[in-house]
């Protein structure tokens, strides 16, 4: 069946694989087949008829125009799709399907851009032969992301099929029959879904649009560039649509290798935070407690005075979205003023394995490869908060190639594919993995000994360690709730030891959109430019932090909500003579630690590369200009450096940064094998263990700032969660008012009552309103009522 | 993929099933399901939804949709779907009777506009009311299968064809 056929299409030869559709074929030869509910991702439901054809086989004519998304392709096929009959079929279609359609293109925000009023002025009328009423159908609320105007609905259900085949959540369907059907969730609820989003795109009508972007500005007026997601490690491909240098809205561009067609809503609505009002658009300086104005010349003179004066007392901390450029200046500007310590991993604690780890760590396999999988295990990683379209993946092994799911976090996870779960505080974590890893018959040995020795394997750990061990591919992944664990070291030697004992491959989800290229560009205390060993090892992000340096620069992150204990970071930064803070947004923790604030420019107004989670890079240039006197970061540096008088500051170009970068890079291929043994003890077991997860739309400063993101299910709010029967272990209930103690950081919130979460554990989530004076993300915690 | 292949399935645990409805109808729900491949449990919904109507008294409420989602293991919209596609189920509560005339297009042109329009004027009930004694709903509803002897109106489980107003007049008197 796999050999190829020839048929004919408007009498053109085109080659088909037997089985392939019609629709499919025309497509791929660029022959266009009006469509409606037809979209290569999803199922085929033919049932808008607007696809009729006229075919015909081995001479024998087809008596009926048949539907192109629904016939299968074969030899001796001729398919005719502009003749007089199948002209006269799409005309009578479409005439049906205008019946019920308001034509209100002038008021409606797909006008300009509808699939509708693109067929419709090809195979319509210009006057309807139908006199009797048109049917309305009642909007419904689906959250503040998507704006409904459902009388403007043609049944195509593809946002239907989205959610039932992509999303794996079925929140819409089509209830009623016949002139009654209607397109809905039956019970009114917010969709709450991390994709839901792409039902805008997946809409042929204006009945489901983009809620932020409404009445903003007609298709025709506005402009398109490509650029990249900077979010997740992913690295999404986007089309900015943009008006008199403003971004109005954001589209996947399609990259089968990467988001397919695809986008995450934290990536499609993230571009509001843009226009914030804490938008940063001039340097300020702290006077006397209060912010000023200062002219740049004036500001970078002063920052570079006191950098100086701080020399090896400097301490650079960056967002681990931060470009490869501005990455690679940053670390040679810290290296040059004789310090070390420059890290971009702000949600690690545990960094005893700085010594050992791989110097260029990745995801292990490609992205694409991760739904040919069919074993997977999970650590630590909420992921369809951390990476949306990576769980996409996942669900895709599980769906196709039936793979199995397995998940250890400290937390149960709310998936939307079959999978087995282990919740447990990060103590039973590493139990659970070290049982697995018995089970395989790991040779305990070194750091691993005890742990390995002690475990005892238990059925479903036997269960996890023969998937793994059959199937021909797997993978396991660690996240970021592992990589904020007090053990991550232990649980790397363990996921390593695992994948080496079942044959298996051992991946890290990296925590943002150039985690991997702070490795290239060697912004880590352990890693030198090119992912080479540094001359001297400086001071990870915790340990510049637990002994203050003299300055600070922090780049593009919050220190109350984007470093793993904000109690620890607000404590060190007051202490500094000198925090320079180059960043796109203000905020109160940042205002309170800095000393100088420089506004540098967001992912739609400067250039730079991003390498995503399989090592990809991906250039991407401006399309906007920054806003006021916002500066792209890269500059920023390169002036810096120059009056620091540091060699190495001659570029004209974010290109020519980044061809400097790969100069370095020649030859370098990611890898996980651990360059030695790992020495390390598990950390103290806790009574109670605070798990800081960082919620879906809390990622980062813009996405923070994102007002639809923060309006949705995804943005998560202050509350320690806790198990039923650790609440009342604790004599508390449901909305009582409790006090948090983690050493001397505390907060107040209430408790809410979650089955999800295992006893021994308090889910309290970081990086929102709330959790900035409590200390690390994971580690002890006790809970008081107020 | 979900439609592709197997449909999408949302477990529910064991024990939230166990306390669903009755013994009775879930022994009844399982023999259904049992007609069925495994993965395809969810084409059990629509004997499953008349055998919970019926045991409600004639009607589904919204909650007793969800239990049938769950205890099929589907989406709770796509109970929805099925319970308001098909006009043998109500979604709000009926008479005990339920006297329902087909008005597809056989029984149409042998005459049961003329039942409707009898039944209305009598009873003073709209198609979807409900008599003001309660003694029964009267419902409009689609082709029945019985076109060879149309028109044709049903009555609890039981069909009754080829009717003229007086004839239904009778068996709706004879309703207890």
């Amino acid at each position: 069946m796999t050999d190829k056929i020839t048929i004919e299409i408007d009498g053109r030869a085109c080659e088909a694989t037997p089985g392939e559709m019609i629709i499919a074929v025309a497509d791929r030869e660029g022959i266009p087949i009006p469509r409606f509910c037809y979209h290569k991702k999803l199922s085929i439901a033919a049932n808008c008829r607007m696809c009729l054809v006229e075919m015909e086989q081995n001479g024998r004519p087809f008596p009926k125009p048949v539907p192109a998304c629904a016939t299968p392709v074969c030899a001796g096929l001729k398919v005719q799709t502009r003749s007089p009959k199948a002209i006269e079929a799409q005309k009578g279609t479409m005439e049906f399907l205008l019946i019920n359609h308001p034509l209100d293109c002038p008021i409606c925000d797909q006008g300009g851009e509808c699939e509708l009023q693109d067929v419709a002025m090809g195979y319509g009328r210009d006057v309807s032969r139908y006199m009797e009423r048109k049917r309305v159908v009642m909007d419904e609320d689906l959250g503040p992301l998507i704006a409904t105007d459902m009388t403007r609905c043609i049944h195509c259900t593809r946002c239907v099929r989205f959610g039932a085949e992509i999303a794996g959540v079925r929140e819409l369907g089509a209830t009623g029959r016949g002139e009654g059907m209607r397109i809905g969730t039956f019970v009114e609820h917010t969709m709450a879904h991390e994709l839901s989003g792409n039902i805008i795109d997946l809409c042929p009508v204006g009945a489901l649009t983009s809620k932020p972007y409404r009445f903003h500005a007609r298709a025709w007026e506005l402009s398109q560039a490509p650029g990249l997601a900077p979010h997740d490690a992913l690295g999404s491909n986007l089309n900015l649509h943009l008006r008199r240098n403003q971004v109005l809205r954001v589209h996947p561009r399609e990259n089968e290798a990467i988001n397919e067609t695809w986008l995450s809503d934290r990536d499609r609505f993230s571009y509001e935070g843009l226009y914030s009002p804490d938008r940063l658009t001039s340097p300020l300086v702290k006077k006397d407690g209060a912010w000023q104005p200062i002219g740049w010349s004036e500001a970078l003179q002063l920052a570079a005075a006191r950098l100086k004066a701080a020399g090896s007392s400097l301490g650079t901390l960056m967002s681990p979205a931060s470009t490869l450029e501005e990455m690679y200046l940053a670390q040679k500007l810290t290296r040059g003023l004789g310090s070390p310590d420059i890290d971009s991993r702000l949600r690690q604690q545990d960094f005893r394995g700085d010594g050992t780890d791989p110097l260029f760590p990745w995801l292990g396999v490609s992205i694409a490869a991760v739904e040919r999988q069919q074993a997977i295990l999970l650590v630590g990683s909420d992921l369809r908060a951390e990476v949306p379209l990576l769980a996409h993946r996942v669900r895709k092994a599980v769906m196709d190639q039936d793979a199995r799911v397995f998940v250890v976090n400290p937390y149960r996870l709310d998936l939307t594919f079959p999978a087995e779960q282990f919740p447990g505080t990060p103590t039973a974590n590493l139990g659970d993995l070290a049982a697995i890893a018995k089970a395989l018959g790991v040779k305990a040995a070194g750091a691993l000994q005890d742990l390995i020795g002690q475990a005892e394997p238990a059925s479903p750990h036997q269960a996890v360690a023969d998937a793994l061990r059959q199937a021909e591919r797997g993978l396991i992944l660690l996240g970021a709730l592992a990589a904020a664990q007090p053990d991550y070291t232990l649980l790397k030697a363990l996921g390593g030891a695992i994948a080496q004992a079942a044959r298996v491959e051992l991946g890290f989800i990296p925590a943002a959109a150039n985690a991997l290229g702070a490795h290239l560009a060697g912004a880590l205390p352990q890693v030198a430019p090119g992912a080479h060993e540094p001359e001297t090892v400086g001071a990870a992000a915790t340990a510049m932090l637990a002994q203050p340096r003299r300055a600070y620069l922090l780049w593009n992150l919050e220190p109350g909500h984007d470093l793993v204990d904000p109690a620890l970071a607000l404590k060190a930064l007051g202490q500094a003579d000198f925090v320079l803070a180059c960043v796109s947004h203000r905020g109160p923790s940042l205002e309170a630690a800095a000393d100088l604030l420089l506004p540098i420019a967001a992912y739609t107004e400067t250039s730079g590369t991003l390498v995503n989670a399989e090592g990809t890079w991906q250039e991407f240039r401006g399309a906007v200009t920054p806003p006021g006197e916002s500066r792209p970061g890269w500059k920023v540096l390169r002036v810096l450096g120059n009056l620091l008088d540091l060699a190495g500051f001659e570029q004209d170009s974010s290109a020519q940064i980044a061809a400097e970068v790969r100069a370095l890079c020649a030859g370098l291929s990611p890898g996980n094998s651990p360059r030695g043994e790992v020495k390390a003890s598990p950390a103290f077991p806790a009574s109670l263990w605070r798990i800081g997860n960082v919620p879906l739309y809390r990622l980062d400063p813009l996405v923070r700032r994102a007002p639809a993101l923060q309006r949705a299910p995804g943005a998560g709010c202050f509350r320690v969660h806790l198990h039923p029967d650790q609440a009342s272990a604790l004599g508390l209930a449901a909305g009582d008012e409790v006090l948090l103690t983690q050493g001397e950081a505390s907060a107040r919130t209430q408790v809410s009552l979650s089955e999800a979460v295992p006893p021994g554990c308090a889910r309290v989530p970081a990086a929102v309103a709330g959790s900035e004076t409590l200390g690390v993300q994971i580690g002890p915690i006790s809970i008081a009522k107020a | 993929m979900s439609f592709r292949s197997a449909p999408l399935t949302i477990p529910t645990p064991p024990e939230v099933k166990a306390g669903l409805f009755t013994p009775e109808i879930r022994a009844a729900i399982d023999a259904q399901v049992a007609k069925y491949p495994a993965e395809w449990k969810q084409s059990a919904v629509m004997p499953a939804l008349t055998l919970i109507q019926d045991w409600n008294g004639g009607w589904l409420s919204r909650q007793l949709m969800d239990d049938v989602a769950a205890y099929l293991d589907m989406a709770a919209i796509a109970v929805y779907e099925v319970a308001t596609f098909y006009n043998m189920y109500d979604l709000e509560p009926t008479a005990k009777h339920k006297v329902c005339v087909c008005n597809s297009v056989s029984c149409m042109l042998n005459g049961s506009e003329d039942l409707i329009h009898h039944v209305e004027r009598k009873y003073g009930v709209k198609p979807g009311q409900t008599t003001a004694d309660g003694r029964f709903t009267f419902k409009e509803v689609e082709c029945l299968g019985a076109c060879r002897h149309a028109p044709a109106v049903l009555i609890g489980h039981s069909y009754h064809e080829h009717l003229t107003p007086a004839e239904l007049d009778k068996l709706i008197e004879g309703l207890g």
